[in-house]
């Protein structure tokens, strides 16, 4: 955590993440391939930040994106133990310079009738959308880089907010490059 | 195909018939019977033999694969019988030993329900197989089993299992005998595509050298390419030294071969290892038994790595040169066009060590494992199967049982399977009736698999089971005399059985001795008896060490050939 020093005296704490590794895989569609692919992660002792997996374009193949903290040096090795599943077509690292990275996040807070205004000001601020509202509570929803997530997250801290759920990253590799 | 109905079972004995299954090793079971059925209801020529535990038929499968070449398949029921062939997956798993395990399981409907004998063998297995399956829809049985057996036998090989529903085997089988495989992420032919360039610079680097040492792995022996290496190595005149998995793929009574390396290696491939100008590594993975401190193994030398497995390369160690593809392919291209060099200083450099740190054992003051080892050696000409089980009497075996051929030596290396000799041998037994097959293993391994003997005696197999006794777990009270202040903990096999009465259980006739000066004589017996196994108890001296050793995780320069006059420092390497 890094503390930004403000006219005010009262130091606002950003979180500060630490750099990360993206995988791009894709696979067969079949039952326990999430399986072998966490065991090459957990084999290793290394910790998974973020998962996604959904179905491919076509039904036969499925997509998955890991996001990975900690030490890159291992990195390597693990993507070409990957890749020699039987069900995996390809593993790819990417960086952020020749990537799409996107990701959502749901946020629901309490709101009273005189903060409502104000939490509509910030969710709109950070181009995200309520999704849900009672008389005391919202849900918005935002898209964006994970920086811009961090951010909307900590300007809605300022009222009672009662839960956050993020997707974790999805990854495209931009221009032909294949993801 | 036959308008004949079939169900998934039968579906599934006629496919491993075809795909060349000569044995089937297995023991039965509840969720298993409609797949026992089918072996009587299908004409086959696949014979299935009945073990006595599932690690046994595992081991049996291993044994046979390795003795050939080729996969056996075991069959087993869900539960239980599925769970106690994990040690002999993890061990073929390690060793690239392909194999096909086929497991019955529960109905579909009752997976995940807790049913009898039901256990998650699919998820159990996944860390310890190449790939393995649960098959919900008998139709896909059949394609399922060709996949199965190919990715088993190609590319780097390895155990595939295939978990199948009661349900699903006694379903009708309407698919296709024929199907198309649908391996999308598989393509082993790629390793027959060699990059030219990399041989190239392999050629580069190999014309700078006049020390250079090949070592050669087990990869090299699963491509076959024992006449490659002795091309490239007699061209060359480059010494060859293998691994422990390797041995035989060079001739280890040739002129350049030095034997086996490592951590209980020759001294002479050690000191090759230190002083070579380059390391060709054809088909080894660089295991840690070798190459002891990652950081100064051959430190000054570059290293040409070849391997099919494209994730080897830089795991242990960074090549200069890699070359990713069959080790046959590899050296074929390369013999090609091989540079020419001197290495007759190099070789005569190598073959004053060789004179100087013979290996060698003490014949006087109590019969030693290495002269029963030995003794054998000379009586079979080297000619022999030898299997081992882990731990001292493995590494005499390796060191004194010198092997000539590929396929003639099976030992447990990347899990060291205690109890894995034994069996192996029988799987190596069937595999060539005609051929003299040993069993090195020690009281403490033969213990855990020695309930085969019933199958052994039942096929009547020519085994020689040796058990080399010395009342210990001598590896672990070796490393207890040497690093931990020869506390002894949990290595003394007080209350083994009385071999002989044992074998005489199962109806296996024995030759008992502790005398050095038996030591011919009843060797000479045993080997003269073919009519089934027979069951050599030598019982030898109990404090022994296995000398050349460089501790876990030392560098190779760190090698001791004797036993060290002062306390030794705790390793602190791999185990």
């Amino acid at each position: 955590m890094k503390a930004i020093a403000t006219t005010d005296q009262n130091p606002v704490v950003l979180p500060i993440r630490q750099s990360s590794n993206t995988l791009s895989i894709l696979m067969n569609n079949t039952p326990g391939v999430l399986m072998r692919i966490c065991q090459v992660f957990s084999r290793r002792a290394y910790n998974i930040d973020s998962l996604v997996v959904s179905e491919g374009r076509t039904a036969e193949y499925s997509r998955m994106t890991i996001d990975l903290s900690g030490d890159p040096s291992g990195l390597p090795q693990i993507i070409k133990q990957v890749n020699k599943l039987v069900d995996v077509i390809h593993c790819y690292k990417h960086t952020v310079q020749n990537t799409v990275v996107r990701e959502m996040l749901l946020i629901k807070l309490l709101a009273s009738k005189e903060e409502r205004t104000t939490a509509l000001q910030v969710v709109e601020h950070f181009g995200g959308k309520t999704v849900d509202m009672t008389p005391n509570s919202m849900i918005a929803m935002f898209t964006g880089s994970t920086e811009k997530l961090d951010a909307a997250t900590l300007m809605l801290g300022q009222f009672d907010v009662v839960e956050t759920i993020r997707t974790g990253k999805v990854v495209m590799a931009r221009g032909n490059q294949p993801t | 195909m036959s308008t004949q109905k079939l169900d998934g079972a039968q579906a599934l004995i006629k496919t491993l018939e075809d795909l060349g299954i000569e044995y089937i090793f297995g023991y039965s079971g509840g969720a298993a019977i409609p797949i026992f059925d089918a072996l009587e209801t299908v004409d086959t020529k696949i014979k299935f033999i009945l073990v006595r535990h599932e690690q046994g038929a595992t081991h049996m499968a291993d044994g046979y694969a390795r003795a050939t070449g080729k996969p056996a398949a075991v069959l087993v029921t869900s539960g239980p019988g599925a769970g106690n062939t994990v040690t002999g997956l993890m061990t073929a798993q390690m060793d690239s030993v392909p194999m096909i395990i086929i497991s019955g399981q529960q109905v579909t409907w009752m997976l995940g329900k807790d049913a009898f004998q039901e256990a998650d063998i699919f998820g159990i297995t996944v860390p310890v197989v190449k790939h393995n399956y649960l098959v919900k829809d008998t139709n896909d049985i059949v394609r399922v089993a060709r996949e199965a057996y190919h990715i088993a036998t190609t590319g780097r090989p390895g155990p595939v299992l295939i978990d199948v529903p009661k349900d699903v085997s006694s379903g009708e089988f309407t698919g296709s005998m024929d199907p198309e495989l649908n391996l999308p992420g598989y393509d082993p032919f790629e390793s027959f595509n060699i990059d030219h360039s990399s041989i190239e610079a392999a050629r580069k680097l190999i014309a700078k050298s006049s020390r250079p040492v090949i070592l050669a792995g087990q990869g090299a022996m699963i491509a076959r390419a024992d006449e490659e290496l002795m091309k490239l190595a007699t061209t060359l005149g480059c010494p060859v030294t293998t691994t422990l998995l390797g041995k035989g793929v060079f001739p280890e009574t040739h002129d350049l071969s030095l034997g086996m390396l490592g951590m209980h290696g020759t001294a002479y491939a050690n000191k090759a290892m230190v002083e070579c100008d380059l390391l060709i590594n054809v088909g080894s993975r660089f295991d840690d038994r070798i190459i002891g401190k990652p950081e100064k193994f051959c430190q000054d030398a570059p290293i040409i790595h070849i391997d099919i497995d494209p994730a080897e390369m830089g795991k242990m160690i960074h090549p200069d040169v890699q070359v990713i593809g069959d080790a046959k392919a590899a050296l074929s291209l390369l013999n090609e066009a091989l540079p020419s060099i001197e290495t007759k200083d190099w070789r005569s450099t190598l073959n004053g060590y060789k004179k100087k740190y013979p290996l060698t054992y003490k014949k006087q003051g109590g019969l030693r494992m290495q002269q029963v080892i030995d003794e054998f050696y000379q009586q079979t000409n080297g000619s022999a199967i030898v299997t081992t089980d882990v731990g001292q009497h493995q590494m005499w075996a390796a060191q004194f049982y010198r092997n000539d051929e590929s396929f003639h030596w099976l030992s447990s290396g990347g899990a060291g399977t205690m109890g894995y000799g034994f069996p192996a041998a029988i799987g190596a037994q069937f595999a060539h009736p005609d051929k003299t097959v040993i069993a090195f293993c020690g009281d403490g391994g033969f213990q855990m698999t020695l309930f085969e003997l019933a199958t052994a005696a039942i096929h009547k197999l020519p085994i020689k089971i040796v058990v080399l006794n010395n009342h210990y777990l001598g590896m672990v009270r070796q490393w207890q005399e040497l690093f931990y202040e020869n506390r002894e903990s949990g290595v003394d096999l007080d209350g083994n059985p009385d071999f002989c009465k044992l074998a005489a259980a199962y109806g296996i006739p024995s030759v008992h001795f502790k005398r050095p000066a038996d030591c011919q004589r009843k060797i000479e017996e045993a080997l003269a008896y073919k009519d089934g196994p027979i069951l050599i108890h030598a019982e030898c001296v109990k404090y022994e060490n296995v000398f050349p050793m460089i501790p876990a995780g030392a560098a190779l320069e760190d090698m001791i050939t004797e036993p060290p006059k002062t306390q030794m420092e705790k390793p602190i390497g791999s185990t």
